[in-house]
């Protein structure tokens, strides 16, 4: 079996798993005034202040939630609501076209719901972001922006984005920008207060930590209007009984993957480059997506012409080899990529993609792995495509 | 074998799908999607196409162990099943959309990209027996059997296809689904036609064809009986919902003996006007023997769940002619005549062809 899929989910770090297992076992509840809820409440504030050490942040900054989606959700809804609530006249969203959904279809919904203008930034064609679009943007509309919303490093073609310079724009139009991190914390270094950005999601599951934990980076002077309401938790803007477990493990392993972030990134982006380099050689007409130097190190995105890159996932998945087409839809029919047609690729091109990330895990044995099943894969899924034309 | 089991969601192919894993094939599970806008077809257990289907056969498939893929066959579907269904339709014909389904998408689109992805075969829970002898016969279940709609399938794609549930009865599949742990035991049978969601036909041609009002003709009298909103409304043998003015002159009922398209006419008569004893169809398929230049005794089926009736069966070319021994009423232009001869380990499907008249 070779996983390059760690993108989509990454091992759990020992360590980790051992912090969870060893907190589970405690009985407490972090807003509990009694001895247990006291050490609960300890190991959540341990965590919190391990988390924003290791991402540049106050540890007040850090907001615990149930992992990326609803970090992102938080952001962009509960940032609009309150930057609304204090500006009527603002009531327009700026992000990209290339996000991921969970950042996409609630700003699609916040036009939908909430009368929300959307200003789309374009991409170029390896799907980077220009602070000069953002510029214009701001200088037309600046004064009814509500929120700027735009990823770090993108999670199908592993583009990194420029986000200091982005964060400036607008920092200068003193309109809040959110980053989707995911992608990025533990791959590329990552540092809230040095980026400038007023919000950043980042979730354990990428990065060696549980599923299913995550946290919003939320700069103090920053208002969210919450989507979870309740017993007032997390500065009372995410409500819920504090997984205490699952936030030791989460800050041990954002530790982890911070502290070790160098030494991954060389070790699995000298994986990643042996990968591309035997790719192209085994399958010269192979297209390499995404930016071919600023982009994440385990990620290795291409497209194979001729294919369908669902036949090239089920050949490999058949030969012990687990990649991604980057893009899959809860009925699970493949659609073509939104980050590859935003880059101005065609919905052949789109349609022939596929992704391999690598991980902590990785090792050559993975990309041989690759390079021995992948030229009969991409003859095949060729003759299957042209047998079944569209 | 390599095979590729599709998967519906339903109780049927997830069994079969179970028995070609039990058989020791290396089995991955398909799901064809094949509406082009799955939440408009969430209408429970009547087709195929939900997406409580997709995630009906997955959980099978998880459960069985298999990869599990879900193919987008909508837009193949769209032009070669559905346009063709309300294109024939239009021209007067009754379609049998499920037929077309299996000629077109399950056993051409489907397993072409199957062969050309490297699987041997495709694995369906059709009803129906093909075995080592390459024939394909009645289930021994008669009230679900599927061979009419199988019939349509060439010697290739037979070649390449596998019915693991000819020997069982529902019964017998539902309890096996129950011991296997398949959560789709229970789940209740589809029907009518998958993509026309609240098994409303006439206002599905409606919305496509619109309305084109026209008269119904007496056969008999010649006269104008009644009006109607779209001859696409009616088939053959249709009683019911004919809407007349005035009752025949016998007072007997009314049957629809055939529709004009080219004069939008709709033309009833009793009974035993319906009455045919020859057929005329086209497009023959022959996979159960040698192609009959001269007149063979054989049994033919000319509607899904139809009466079968003796016939000798001539083909010739692209036309298929049987003299029926015995007068059948209600045969529809656009269904397929079936050829089975007799046999007691399960009726051999001969050959079928789609009826002009």
């Amino acid at each position: 079996m070779a996983y390059l899929d760690h993108a989509a989910t990454t091992p759990v770090l020992d360590e980790a798993l051992e912090a969870y297992v060893a907190t589970a076992r405690e009985v407490g509840n972090a807003s509990s005034l009694h001895a247990s809820g006291r050490r609960a409440r300890r190991r959540v504030e341990e965590s919190r202040e391990r988390v924003a050490a290791a991402l540049g942040a106050r540890p007040s900054e850090v907001i615990f939630t149930g992992g990326g989606t609803e970090s992102d959700n938080l952001a962009v809804k509960g940032i609009f609501w309150a930057r609304r609530d204090a500006d009527p006249q603002r009531t327009r969203v700026v992000s990209s076209a290339i996000e991921h959904h969970a950042v996409l279809d609630g700003v699609d919904w916040l036009g939908r719901h909430e009368n929300a203008e959307v200003g789309w930034l374009p991409v170029d064609e390896v799907g980077r972001l220009h602070p000069d679009a953002l510029r214009a943007e701001l200088a037309e509309h600046g004064e009814r922006v509500a929120l700027i919303t735009a990823m770090w490093a993108n999670n199908e073609v592993g583009t990194v984005q420029r986000i200091a310079e982005l964060a400036a724009v607008a920092v200068e139009y003193a309109v809040p920008f959110h980053t989707d991190a995911i992608q990025a914390v533990g791959q590329v270094p990552v540092d809230f207060a040095a980026s400038g950005v007023a919000a950043l999601t980042v979730t354990g599951h990428k990065l060696g930590g549980p599923v299913g934990v995550g946290a919003l980076v939320l700069a103090r002077d920053v208002a969210a209007v919450p989507l979870l309401h309740g017993g007032g938790q997390e500065r009372d803007v995410r409500s819920g009984t504090l997984d205490a477990a699952g936030i030791v493990a989460f800050a041990v392993a954002v530790e982890a993957a911070v502290k070790g972030q160098q030494e991954y990134a060389a070790r699995v982006a000298a994986l990643r480059d042996d990968l591309v380099r035997r790719v192209r050689q085994a399958v010269p007409e192979v297209v390499y997506n995404g930016d071919p130097d600023d982009r994440l190190p385990g990620n290795a995105h291409f497209s194979f012409p001729g294919c369908e890159g669902d036949a090239l996932l089920l050949l490999l998945d058949a030969q012990g080899i687990y990649c991604s087409t980057g893009s899959a839809c809860s009925a699970g029919v493949a659609q073509p990529s939104h980050v590859l047609l935003a880059m101005g690729a065609d919905d052949d091109r789109a349609r022939s993609s596929l992704r391999f990330s690598l991980g902590h895990t990785s090792t050559s044995d993975d990309v041989d792995a690759v390079i021995a099943a992948l030229p009969g894969a991409v003859e095949r899924a060729r003759r299957a495509a042209q047998r079944t034309p569209r | 074998m390599r095979v590729l089991a599709a998967m519906s969601g339903g109780v049927d192919s997830a069994v079969a799908a179970a028995r070609a894993v039990q058989a020791g094939h290396d089995v991955t599970g398909v799901h064809l999607a094949l509406a082009r806008n799955p939440q408009t077809y969430r209408t429970g257990a009547r087709g195929c196409c939900t997406l409580e289907d997709s995630r009906d056969a997955r959980r099978a498939a998880d459960v069985l162990g298999i990869p599990f893929y879900v193919w987008d066959m909508a837009d193949r579907f769209h032009a070669d099943v559905v346009d063709d269904f309300v294109a024939e339709y239009a021209a007067g014909r009754t379609p049998n959309p499920c037929l077309r389904c299996n000629e077109k998408i399950k056993f051409a689109a489907v397993l072409d990209r199957a062969v050309a992805l490297g699987f041997d075969a495709v694995v369906t829970g059709h009803h129906a027996r093909l075995g080592s002898d390459g024939l394909l016969r009645r289930s021994v279940d008669a009230a679900k059997d599927q061979s009419y709609v199988l019939a349509v399938l060439t010697r290739e794609q037979l070649d390449r296809s596998v019915f693991p549930l000819g020997d069982s009865t529902k019964a017998e599949v539902r309890q096996e689904a129950a011991a296997r742990g398949l959560a789709v035991a229970d789940k209740p049978d589809s029907h009518d036609i998958c993509f026309i969601a609240d098994g409303d036909t006439r206002g599905f041609l409606a919305q496509r064809l619109g309305e084109t009002p026209g008269d119904v003709v007496d056969a008999t009298t010649g006269a104008v009986v009644g009006q109607h909103a779209g001859a696409y409304a009616y088939t053959v043998g249709q009683r019911r919902g004919l809407h007349l003015d005035r009752p025949a002159p016998d007072g007997r009922p009314r049957y629809v003996l055939s529709i004009t398209p080219k004069t939008n006419t709709v033309t009833v008569g009793p009974a035993e006007a319906l009455e045919v004893s020859t057929v005329r169809a086209t497009r023959p398929v022959w996979t159960g023997g040698p192609r009959p230049d001269q007149p063979i005794e054989c049994e033919v089926q000319l509607r899904a769940h139809g009466v079968v009736v003796p016939a000798a069966v001539t083909v010739d070319g692209d036309q298929l002619h049987a003299d029926l021994r015995r007068p059948v009423r209600g045969v529809a232009a656009g269904q397929a005549i079936v050829a089975y001869r007799p046999d007691p380990a399960g009726d051999i499907v001969l050959g079928s062809a789609t009826i002009t008249d």
